[in-house]
């Protein structure tokens, strides 16, 4: 790799940078899309480009800088010619994640986290991918690579050493499997593209939104607002310009089926958000991708391309004067916060994704502060589906608060993870006997920041009515350590953290700490009833959900399964977090000194 | 008030600051000794602690002998106090945590231009510095932490008044400063 200083930035280099900068028209809302291009083309954002940067978009450096170092997969810095970063979700952990990196680590001399002397690689770990249910997975230069295992290790190995272009390599590495086991009315639809938009441009726009009002649909994002009402509210709200904004940051640990979705079902998500811009006005949406599914990107293009050749998107749609849409897609950049809608906005405005206050809520001011309608890609297709069936038929699907189906993305200990396709109302219990699981201790319920159900309560439903969940399905059998699940996922939240209020970048960290003190022998009661007194702090005190929830795992799992912390303990009030005595070692040596003055024993 | 408490204080990896801010409180020094009576202190040179009610301590633990004025701090006080920044958070001491101690000991003492002959000091009367500089908490379970650098006299008559009133103590506005 060519050294920052000595970047490639000739007469060529600059007609590059230009024609980049004049294909985003000079926006400075465009920055991180410009950022993750000149990523891909550098291998890293050098020093150079920034200044250039700054002076094309009239904006200052610090403003580039501040973006670049915001999101994990931009690199201000050279991180090697071949970046591989390991998935780190506990799935991945119980599938043996962490031996197979030792391996590679091993194998090329290098430690995690660092470049290698010579500039060709550097290994290091990343928040859950979206394949868990193939793991161990990793990101080689923002490509996935799924099921690894000892000889893949070893073949991936070898071809960094030969320089091998990504473009080389076998194909089979980069093989992402859909894994749909159970399907029912959204994974087996086969309307044709276009069908339903026509219907609904016959019967008009506020008929879609009464339509999907009354079929009681729901976000399946998490939260679980009403569709209608926010359909509805934005089509209502004052503005300039009105946005569509499909939310495909999929990075709650667990999930992985809008991947699916995306990959089985594009015309139903871009044909939901047509409805969806006919329904509240808007010209324009866009479509926020997780850079962990890059791979996704030319062919969704191709799916939008071909939408606009059959005149379902662009200007005068399906012939109907005055009705123009079209849409953008977004890459992310490695920031689970960004899944957070108005953290998303600030992030397709080219900004730091950090979540605004609310109210106001996008819906009023949303992209550019004007009305826009975020819903994620699932409650798109189920949108198309509603219409199409009908409220009444539809509203008979799954309970009386939570219509339709709901995809779950099983993971974890089961014979058969993958994508599962229920009614809404199903329980804990039947998921778990259809996947083939046995043994299970218990079922992490909607990621890291949802719910951590325990045998005693598998009878529970998926439902707004009891469980909400946004389909994250992580099984764990009566071989796994509780703690350590715990310990991944709060590790998880401080990495994620956006940093931008204290309570949230503090205490996620002082957590984290106390977790690594109980795992490493050194934990007292004093420290579980500390993990008490932070939850209380980041729940009250928090900017947004992220620092609400990120004490969760950790009281869930003292609820069900307090013994696995307990025996980590000492049975002691209070205890170091570090070894009193090997902290004097160093001095001891230096001194050649080992009288009873030069050890220190805890306190009696 | 029938019986006056027992207070004990000490400065450990500190600068004395904070003691000197204890001072600051002035002529109120006066009614807060009807309350209380001064057991360890600088203030009074008695060198090892008794029974004691409420214990402060300035400075973070940066050596052995730290380390067990520390726990004899702990042992002796139903409430332990951390004051100021470098209790709290290890301040500027722990400012060499960033360095390997043994570095610091052979740049110091051995290869310092003008040093002639020169070795690290090993005589056992002398506390070994541990490797790391770290807060109380680190150490023993800390009671209360009063913020600042140094508190200001103002904090810390609050704070004490309010402890020896029963009361949880509060810093409003303007008695929390960082810096």
């Amino acid at each position: 790799m060519l050294p920052d200083n000595e970047i490639r930035f000739d007469a060529s280099g600059q007609a590059w940078l230009d024609q980049l900068v004049q294909r985003h028209q000079s926006r400075a809302s465009q920055l991180l899309q410009i950022l993750r291009e000149i990523q891909e083309h550098f291998g890293h954002i050098p020093h150079r480009i920034v200044t250039e940067l700054a002076q094309k978009l009239s904006i200052p450096r610090a403003r580039i800088e501040s973006v670049a170092s915001f999101y994990s997969f931009l690199h201000l810095k050279p991180h090697g010619e071949y970046r591989v970063l390991f998935s780190d979700n506990i799935t991945d952990r119980m599938l043996g994640s962490l031996p197979l990196m030792e391996l590679m680590c091993q194998q090329l001399w290098l430690q995690p986290g660092k470049v290698s002397e010579d500039g060709l690689v550097s290994i290091g770990t990343t928040s859950c991918t979206g394949m868990c249910d193939q793991g161990p997975a990793l990101l080689i230069n923002g490509r996935s690579v799924t099921k690894l295992n000892h000889q893949r290790v070893q073949e991936i190995v070898q071809l960094i050493r030969n320089r091998t272009p990504l473009a080389d390599w076998p194909a089979d590495f980069f093989r992402v499997e859909d894994n749909i086991r159970r399907s029912g009315l959204l994974l087996d639809s086969a309307l044709a593209p276009g069908e339903l938009l026509r219907a609904a441009l016959s019967s008009g726009a506020l008929n879609v939104v009464e339509s999907i009002k009354a079929s009681g649909l729901r976000g399946r994002g998490g939260a679980g607002y009403f569709t209608g009402l926010k359909w509805e509210a934005c089509r209502n709200a004052q503005g300039v310009e009105h946005y569509v904004v499909c939310n495909a940051d999929e990075g709650e640990p667990g999930t992985f089926k809008d991947r699916v979705l995306l990959t089985r079902q594009p015309d139903l998500v871009f044909e939901g958000m047509t409805l969806c811009a006919l329904a509240v006005g808007a010209k324009k949406g866009f479509l926020y991708l997780r850079g962990e599914y890059r791979y996704l990107l030319e062919p969704l293009q191709a799916v939008l391309q071909r939408r606009r050749n059959d005149k379902l998107l662009g200007t005068s749609i399906l012939g109907q004067a005055g009705f123009d849409f079209d849409i953008e897609i977004h890459l992310g950049a490695g920031a689970y916060i960004c899944g957070e809608e108005s953290a998303l906005i600030e992030s397709l405005e080219g900004k730091r994704g950090v979540p605004r206050n609310r109210p106001p809520f996008p819906v009023t001011h949303g992209y550019l502060q004007q009305p826009t309608a975020v819903d994620n890609v699932e409650t798109f297709c189920q949108a198309v589906l509603a219409l199409h069936m009908g409220a009444e038929k539809y509203r008979a699907i799954g309970t009386a608060k939570s219509t339709g189906s709901k995809l779950i993305s099983v993971s974890g200990d089961c014979q058969r993870p993958g994508i599962y396709e229920y009614p809404f109302g199903v329980s804990v219990r039947e998921i778990l006997r259809d996947c083939g699981a046995v043994n299970t201790l218990a079922v992490q319920v909607s990621g890291p920041s949802g719910v951590c159900v325990a045998e005693s309560e598998f009878d529970r439903r998926l439902g707004f009515e009891d469980l909400p969940t946004a389909g994250a399905f992580m099984i764990f059998d009566d071989s796994r350590d509780l703690f350590e699940v715990a310990r991944n996922f709060v590790h998880f939240f401080a990495h994620e953290s956006c940093g931008f209020c204290t309570p949230c970048r503090v205490g996620t960290s002082i957590l984290k700490q106390t977790m690594d003190k109980i795992a490493a022998g050194h934990g007292t009661r004093y420290d579980l009833s500390e993990v008490e007194n932070l939850d209380r702090v980041l729940q009250t005190t928090s900017h947004c959900g992220l620092g609400r929830t990120a004490c969760n795992p950790v009281l869930h799992t003292l609820k069900h399964f307090r013994p696995s912390y307990e025996n980590k303990l000492k049975s002691l009030m209070f205890s170091p977090a570090f070894d009193l005595d090997g902290s004097l070692a160093r001095a001891r040596q230096m001194t050649g000194r080992n009288d009873a003055g030069a050890h220190l024993k805890e306190i009696e | 008030m029938s019986k006056k408490l027992r207070v004990a204080t000490t400065s450990l990896a500190g600068c004395f600051g904070c003691h000197m801010s204890i001072l600051d409180i002035d002529e109120r020094l006066f009614p807060l000794l009807e309350l209380i009576e001064f057991d360890r202190s600088p203030l009074t040179d008695i060198k090892h602690c008794g029974p004691c009610d409420i214990g402060l301590v300035e400075g973070g633990v940066c050596n052995a002998e730290n380390v067990h004025v520390l726990h004899e701090f702990r042992k002796n006080c139903k409430i332990l106090i951390a004051i100021g920044a470098c209790a709290i958070n290890g301040g500027l001491p722990a400012q060499r945590n960033h360095l390997d101690l043994g570095s610091c000991l052979t740049e110091v003492y051995l290869t310092e231009p003008g040093l002639m002959h020169g070795h690290i000091p090993n005589d056992p009367e002398l506390p070994l510095p541990l490797d790391k500089v770290h807060p109380l908490h680190e150490v023993v379970k800390i009671d209360y932490f009063i913020p600042g650098c140094p508190p200001s006299a103002d904090a810390i008559w609050k704070f004490l008044t309010d402890l020896i009133a029963g009361k949880t103590p509060e810093l409003g506005h303007g008695l929390i400063k960082y810096d």
